[in-house]
Formats: structure tokens, C-alpha cells, sequence
């Protein structure tokens, strides 16, 4: 594949011999958003091998948890993923419950929802915000952040912080939706949905974005699979699955959305799966909250749950904005994690960098690597 | 070999693996959407790809160690995207021989996750194409997630 480039960019010219050259890109690197070293080895202008490393950000999650009693690890799994914190500590959370075979009240479920919703609307803006910086257009960067604030201060509204939220309880979340919250949480909604466009219409009319994005980082369905990439990046290549649909999880099996699909395979098509979730999450937050509503305000939100689990075995996954993330716990009857693993997505797809950017042209490989989303908490532990 | 099942249910899967596999294999327990299987290490690799090949498990969601002192485990969470079952395999590795075959070969998506339990555990995946040291510094010394290692305020 490489080679084929090779011709094309040199305009019909018969291909030079050059010397082979390792780029180093990070660890400080403006594209790679986090701590992590892209290594790509360049002939001219196209790679022709890539290599990631990561690991500066690894402090042992895992191993601290074991020295945690239950309920403290709910503020850790917020800090897994700072742009979508309570998906973490929503999964966490689900993991105990199904140790301890409990199922928590419908309400709560709701609440988890939008709250995953909301933050899944974050952490697509934060990464909207992050491909206008990689190409150079920073009005993309501050028309999509501005629009993230709103979604922060409905995270002020429903649990008084911004970012690293501490919401979801084993048994239920921390407390019931505010007046506030529930007075704000529709007009944000709608006047979102009809304000991205403005967003969208700078990246969709913008040649610059265009030509980067199309038909780079091109994967096949087979090759996307087998390399185990999930989520947006997974979706854009044409394979048909979403855990929230396929595998419900509190639920999603209750509320009504679509899941999109593109099948071009390429960094075009992953844009526009985000962007479609976006409206799909939007769709989801007005369901969830309309039932939340009908439970009306004496519904209970919170279970009470012993403080050790019984000893065996259980694992959930859900739909991380970014993929597919997998909590495997192994309890002793203690209350604190006997094992407690995390899978992350950018872990499994960073690690196929090489055959996402091989063959294209260095210049590419900011966009190409920016669809996947980095987010160095999670991937590192 | 049969031709594929593209979307088997939790009985078929059941059924197939232990019409393919006997004794080697046994099914812990069924759910709806998750099969649990408990299958020696000397077959993990050939359960493995035909689970993969005859019954359209694409995805490996995750490769898992565990520490039990006086044993390690492998856990396998495979997925299948047409029903959305999962298959979590499970495999005991003896504490004096932490060898298993790698499945890096059928899933390429493993590759990481089989080098991170190396790093973690020690746990040498036979055949892997890059069994180095990931997250951890080159010149480290110890496997940290084995419960030998111990944390400050650890008993």
C-alpha cells in the first residue's frame, strides 16, 4: 500500500531511494492530546511503520483499588476518564451491583442515564474541540467548548461539580435530580441541538477539514474487527454494533434511538458518527427524563447495599463515549476488591495505531490519530 | 470443520462446544447474553480460534490476570457482534508454570492486552510477536499486580 502512495505522490516520477527517518511525536506533542509517543518512521513524506508508546501516566490503578473498601473507589473510577467521568463510575458501579445481585430502582437507572448522556455529549465536544486545534481552525476549538459549558453546568446543577462529578452510588446515585436540574436540562438540550450546527457548518464547508479527513486512516471492517477497535471509530467502519442497544444495559432497552453506521471506513465517517451520536444522546437525556418525571418525586434513587460482596465473580461493559469499556471484579467476601480490572478502549485502539496511520502521509496523522479520541486516564490506569 | 454460526444462541453455544470439545471444556454456568466456560490451559489456543471461526466471535474485549497465590488465572472476555453474547473463558495457570499459548495470532486486538498481563503478572503468552514490557519502564524489575507485591498499608 505503501508503495502505490508513493507513486501517486510523486506525480508520475519514478520513486526515489530515500532514507528511512523515525519522527518521535510526543510525549509534548500538540497532537497527541495527553502523555503518549507516536513513533513513525517516514520515507519522504509517507509512513511507512508507526509504533505507539504509553505508559508516563501509569499509576497502578488496579493495584490501588485492592487496598480500597467499595465505596472509595467510586472517586477513583471518576478520575479514569476526566472528560466523561460518571461513565466509569456508572460501570463501576453496575459491576458491584451484579456481585451483589441487587437491582437498583428504576429511577436511578434514569438518572445514570442522562447523566451518561450528558457526559457522552462532553466528552464528543472535548474531542470536536480537539480535531479544530489539530487542523488549525480554532473557532471550532471555542464554538465547541462554549457549547460543552452548558453540559458542565448541568453537571453543577445535578451533582454540584463540573468535572470530576462523584455521583453514582453502588445501589443508586447520591441524590435525586434538582428543581434546577430539571428545569435546565430541556432547554439545554434543545437549544444544543439546534446551536452544533453553527459548529458543524465550520468543519462541513471548510475544504482544509474535508481533505484532511476523507479517505485517511482507512480500515476495512475485517481489519478495524480483528484489531479490536470499538466505539465511534469502530462504528464508522461499518460494523453495526452499540452495547446500549445490543446489550442493554440499566435501561437502554426501554428508551428509543438509533444507532449510526457509516461504512466508508475512513476519518470522515468516524466525524460523522460522533456527530450523530450527539443528536441520538440528545434524544435519549429527553426520554430518560420525561420518565424521571413520571416517577415523580418520592421514587426512590438509592438502595442500601452491604458493605462487603460476597465472594465470587462478575463483569459489566457498557458504551464509553469512546468505546467499550469492561470492568471484571473478583471480591474474597471482604469489602474491599480481591482484583478488580479495567478495560479501557483507547487502550485496545491506540494500539492500532500502525495500521491506521501505514501509508499515510505524515501530515495526516494528527486527524488520523485524533478519531480515536485519546484520553491518556483511562488508556495508562 | 462445520460452517459458521453467525449469530448463535447461549444453548447453541453450549451445545457445539461441547459436542466439539467433550470433557475438555466445562460450561460453568449460562445467562442471557454471557456464557461462562472453565477450559484447561493446553487448549485455551484451539478453543479459542474455533469459537472465533465456527461460532463468529470477532472481538476480544478484554485478556485478564489474576493473582490466586497458589495459582494464576487468564481470563478471556470474548464478544460476538451479531447477538451480543459474551463468552468469558477462564484458564488456571500452576504458580510454578506461568505459560500459556498467546491468541494474538486470531485477534490482533489481544496483542496489548497480552503484553499488559505479562508486564502485570509475568505470565509468558507463548508466540506473541512483541512480549515486552508496556506501561511499566523497560528496566523494571518486578511484576506489581501479583499479590507477593505488596502496597503501603497492605497486610
Amino acid at each position: 500500500m505503501a508503495d502505490e502512495r508513493k507513486l501517486e505522490c510523486a506525480c508520475g516520477a519514478a520513486p526515489m531511494d530515500t532514507d528511512k527517518m523515525w519522527v518521535i511525536m510526543g510525549p509534548q506533542h500538540p497532537f497527541s492530546h495527553g502523555l503518549w509517543t507516536l513513533k513513525a518512521q517516514i520515507d519522504g513524506e509517507i509512513v511507512t511503520d508507526a509504533e505507539p508508546i504509553i505508559g508516563y501516566l501509569h499509576r497502578g490503578w488496579e493495584k490501588e483499588c485492592e487496598n480500597r473498601t467499595y465505596p472509595k473507589i467510586i472517586p477513583m473510577a471518576d478520575r479514569l476518564c476526566y472528560a466523561a467521568s460518571m461513565t466509569y463510575t456508572h460501570l463501576y458501579c453496575m459491576t458491584v451491583e451484579k456481585a451483589l445481585g441487587i437491582d437498583v430502582p428504576e429511577k436511578a437507572k434514569y438518572i445514570r442515564m442522562v447523566a451518561d448522556e450528558i457526559c457522552r455529549i462532553q466528552s464528543h465536544l472535548m474531542w470536536l474541540a480537539a480535531v479544530g486545534t489539530d487542523l488549525g481552525n480554532l473557532t471550532v476549538f471555542l464554538w465547541a467548548m462554549r457549547e460543552r459549558e452548558f453540559f458542565m453546568d448541568l453537571n453543577l446543577r445535578l451533582c454540584g461539580a463540573r468535572m470530576t462529578t462523584n455521583f453514582p452510588r453502588i445501589g443508586g446515585v447520591r441524590n435525586d435530580t434538582t428543581e434546577l436540574f430539571d428545569r435546565d436540562v430541556l432547554r439545554c438540550v434543545e437549544r444544543f441541538e439546534k446551536a452544533i450546527w453553527d459548529v458543524i457548518a465550520l468543519v462541513d464547508d471548510s475544504s482544509i477539514f474535508l481533505s484532511r479527513m476523507k479517505g485517511t486512516g482507512y480500515l476495512t471492517r475485517e481489519q478495524c474487527v480483528n484489531l479490536g477497535i470499538t466505539g465511534p471509530a469502530m462504528r464508522g467502519n461499518g460494523v453495526d454494533f452499540d452495547i446500549r442497544r445490543d446489550d442493554p444495559y440499566d435501561n437502554y432497552d426501554k428508551v428509543d434511538f438509533e444507532v449510526p453506521v457509516l461504512k466508508d471506513g475512513d476519518s470522515y465517517s468516524r466525524y460523522m458518527v460522533r456527530i450523530e451520536e450527539m443528536f441520538q444522546s440528545c434524544k435519549i437525556i429527553k426520554q430518560a427524563m420525561r420518565k424521571v418525571a413520571a416517577l415523580g418525586k418520592n421514587a426512590p434513587y438509592r438502595l442500601k447495599v452491604p458493605s462487603r460482596v460476597p465472594a465470587g465473580r462478575a463483569f459489566m461493559r457498557m458504551e464509553d463515549p469512546r468505546g467499550e469499556s469492561l470492568m471484571y471484579l473478583v471480591s474474597d467476601g471482604t469489602d474491599k476488591p480481591y482484583r478488580l480490572k479495567v478495560r479501557s478502549p483507547i487502550f485496545v485502539n491506540v494500539s492500532a495505531s500502525k495500521p491506521l496511520v501505514q501509508g499515510s502521509r505524515i501530515a495526516d496523522v494528527p486527524v488520523i490519530m485524533a478519531m480515536i479520541d485519546m484520553c491518556l486516564g483511562e488508556t495508562d490506569r | 470443520m462445520s460452517e459458521t454460526i453467525r449469530d448463535p444462541t447461549e444453548d447453541r453455544i453450549r451445545s457445539e462446544l461441547e459436542s466439539r470439545f467433550g470433557d475438555r471444556v466445562r460450561i460453568d454456568k449460562t445467562e442471557p447474553r454471557r456464557v461462562y466456560v472453565t477450559v484447561p490451559r493446553e487448549d485455551v489456543f484451539d478453543v479459542c480460534s474455533f469459537i472465533r471461526d465456527a461460532l463468529c466471535f470477532e472481538h476480544v474485549s478484554a485478556v485478564t490476570g489474576n493473582d490466586m497465590v497458589d495459582r494464576m488465572e487468564v481470563v478471556y472476555h470474548l464478544s460476538n457482534y451479531n447477538t451480543g453474547i459474551m463468552i468469558e473463558i477462564t484458564t488456571v495457570l500452576p504458580a510454578d508454570d506461568l505459560r500459556v499459548k498467546s491468541v494474538s495470532s486470531l485477534w490482533e486486538g489481544c496483542n496489548w492486552h497480552e503484553r499488559e498481563t505479562y508486564e502485570l503478572f509475568g505470565i509468558v503468552f507463548e508466540g506473541h510477536p512483541k512480549l515486552e514490557r508496556l506501561l511499566t519502564p523497560d528496566t523494571y524489575e518486578f511484576y506489581p499486580f501479583r499479590k507477593s507485591y505488596k502496597l503501603r498499608g497492605q497486610p
